[in-house]
């Protein structure tokens, strides 16, 4: 579903990426863990791009992103966001956040997006609040209408960026119940998130990331109770 | 000396509201003529100005700087030398018969149009980079994400600044009395030099044109308080 290869970033001189390498199949939930500044956000910006790559493959679906071949927008509508801001539009509704892709990119009559998105915010648990502004809704609400956009493109995979740290604790449970339903749901998904609780559950691998290298990578158990390398234990004991 | 008591010029005058009376009519006809050049240059400028504004923010620096040196040379240089040049200059050189109520509006336009240019891009520059960044990664184009998720969101925050610049150019428009064109301060001068009472005319007219900015500034007073009541965006 998604391979990358020697993946770099720099930033001028700064090099944030320093060769990524992360094949993800599908239906696999990866959870991204590391330090702050490691360079989880620019991965995943990257691998929808967000950020241009400085080297190396992205290959999502089969497709090559950088080799020119295909259509930018397109691979974007395959890899949807969710960003730790939410980034809701906030001059349209609920259900006009969902709709606007749909009906500008897929050129998708307006009664059957609004139909779709209507099924989405009942699915993300948000049904009765259509007609509420973003600013109406509390984060945890917006969170998840912003997944429900997301899903309105009918991507292959879902990023999500730290999707919960910018939330009050008790509103956390809600936004990860949604994920965690849409993991079940077999979505293709990279998490970047420290909440170990959802990792622990719903992942199929963990990744800790550190200065723009992938440290080490495994399946929760083993990951959470064996951890091997020194600067994962680290990390680990500073989180936990 | 003459022997005139000191103070008697000031002394003898008199505001001569007869005249006023008597020419009232006449200078007001051309404030006919001073909103129709403000407004008609104000609505191309702001389309105009858009299109400069999403130019100065390209990406492509043959759009980009063309751009960034028409918003800088208007700015930095007085509408009366845009007045002269576009109605002397450029006859000059592509060799037409200047029409005085085209170049009037022409000049003004280009004017404002550098100005609004420039609102335009605070406007977008204001709106978070997160909104550009979410539209993309639902595979909109850069000018879809403009157009339904930018803009929209800057329509609020460009229209105070907006009517600033309306009142200005209604002030400024005064300068295409200068070719000729019959606005109030065209009639102001007319009525100066007929009536020998030029505090008289220039000082009315003033007024006119103060009552003008005003009413507006007023209506734009309102506009933003409701805009800033249902404080969307
Ligand atoms: N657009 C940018 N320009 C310059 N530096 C950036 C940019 N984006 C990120 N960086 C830098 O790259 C490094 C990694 O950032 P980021 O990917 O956000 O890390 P993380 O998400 O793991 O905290 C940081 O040092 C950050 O300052
Ligand atoms: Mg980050």
């Amino acid at each position: 579903m998604v391979e990358v290869k020697q993946l770099h970033k720099s930033f001028g001189d700064l090099h944030v990426l320093r060769g990524i390498d992360l094949e993800v199949k599908k239906g696999e939930v990866v959870v991204i863990i590391g330090p702050s500044g490691s360079g989880k956000s620019t991965f995943l910006r990257c691998i929808n791009h967000l950020e241009q790559p400085s080297s190396g493959e992205i290959h999502i679906d089969g497709g090559n992103l950088d080799d020119g071949s295909v259509d930018i927008n397109l691979i974007r509508r395959t890899a949807g966001m969710v960003f730790q801001q939410f980034n809701l539009f906030p001059h349209l509704t609920a259900l006009q956040n969902v709709c606007l892709a749909p009906t500008k990119v897929l050129n998708m009559p307006v009664a059957e997006a609004e139909e779709l998105g209507r099924e989405l915010l009942k699915k993300v648990g948000l049904a009765d609040k259509e007609a509420a502004y973003p600013q109406q809704l509390s984060g945890g609400q917006q969170q998840r209408v912003a997944i429900a956009r997301a899903l309105a493109m009918k991507p292959k995979l879902m990023l999500f960026d730290e999707p919960t740290s910018a939330l009050d604790p008790e509103m956390i449970g809600e936004v990860l119940m949604v994920m965690k339903e849409l993991a079940l749901d077999g979505m293709t998904m990279l998490v970047v998130s420290h909440e170990m609780g959802f990792a622990r559950e719903v992942a199929d691998r963990i990744v800790f990331m550190d200065e723009g290298l992938i440290i080490e990578e495994g399946e929760p158990s083993e990951f959470f109770s064996n951890p091997k390398h020194e600067r994962t234990k680290a990390f680990m004991s500073k989180i936990l | 000396m003459d022997g005139r008591p000191l103070g008697e010029g000031a002394a003898l005058f008199k505001f001569d509201l007869g005249v006023v009376a008597r020419y009232l009519p006449f200078l007001v006809r051309g404030v006919g003529i001073t909103i129709e050049f403000t407004l008609i240059s104000f609505l191309l400028a702001i389309v105009l100005g858009l299109v400069i504004a999403l130019g100065r923010i390209s990406k492509n620096r043959f759009v980009r700087i063309p751009c960034q040196i028409y918003i800088d040379f208007i700015r930095g240089t007085p509408l009366l030398a845009q007045v002269y040049l576009v109605h002397f200059g450029l006859p000059q050189i592509f060799g037409y018969k200047p029409v005085g109520f085209i170049d009037a509006l022409i000049a003004l336009t280009l004017n404002s149009s550098a100005y609004m240019a420039e609102i335009y891009r605070a406007g977008i520059e204001s709106i978070e980079a997160g909104q550009m960044e979410a539209a993309r990664s639902l595979g909109m184009t850069y000018g879809q994400a403009m157009r339904y998720v930018i803009l929209p969101q800057t329509i609020r925050r460009v229209i105070p600044p907006m009517g600033n610049e309306f009142i200005t150019l209604l002030k400024e428009s005064s300068l295409v009395s200068v070719i000729g064109m019959e606005d109030l301060m065209m009639r102001a001068k007319m009525m100066a030099g007929r009536s020998f009472r030029p505090f008289e005319a220039y000082f009315t007219s003033a007024l006119i044109y103060l009552a003008m900015t005003f009413t507006f500034s007023r209506v734009l007073g309102r506009v933003e308080g409701r805009l800033k009541v249902s404080g969307r965006g």
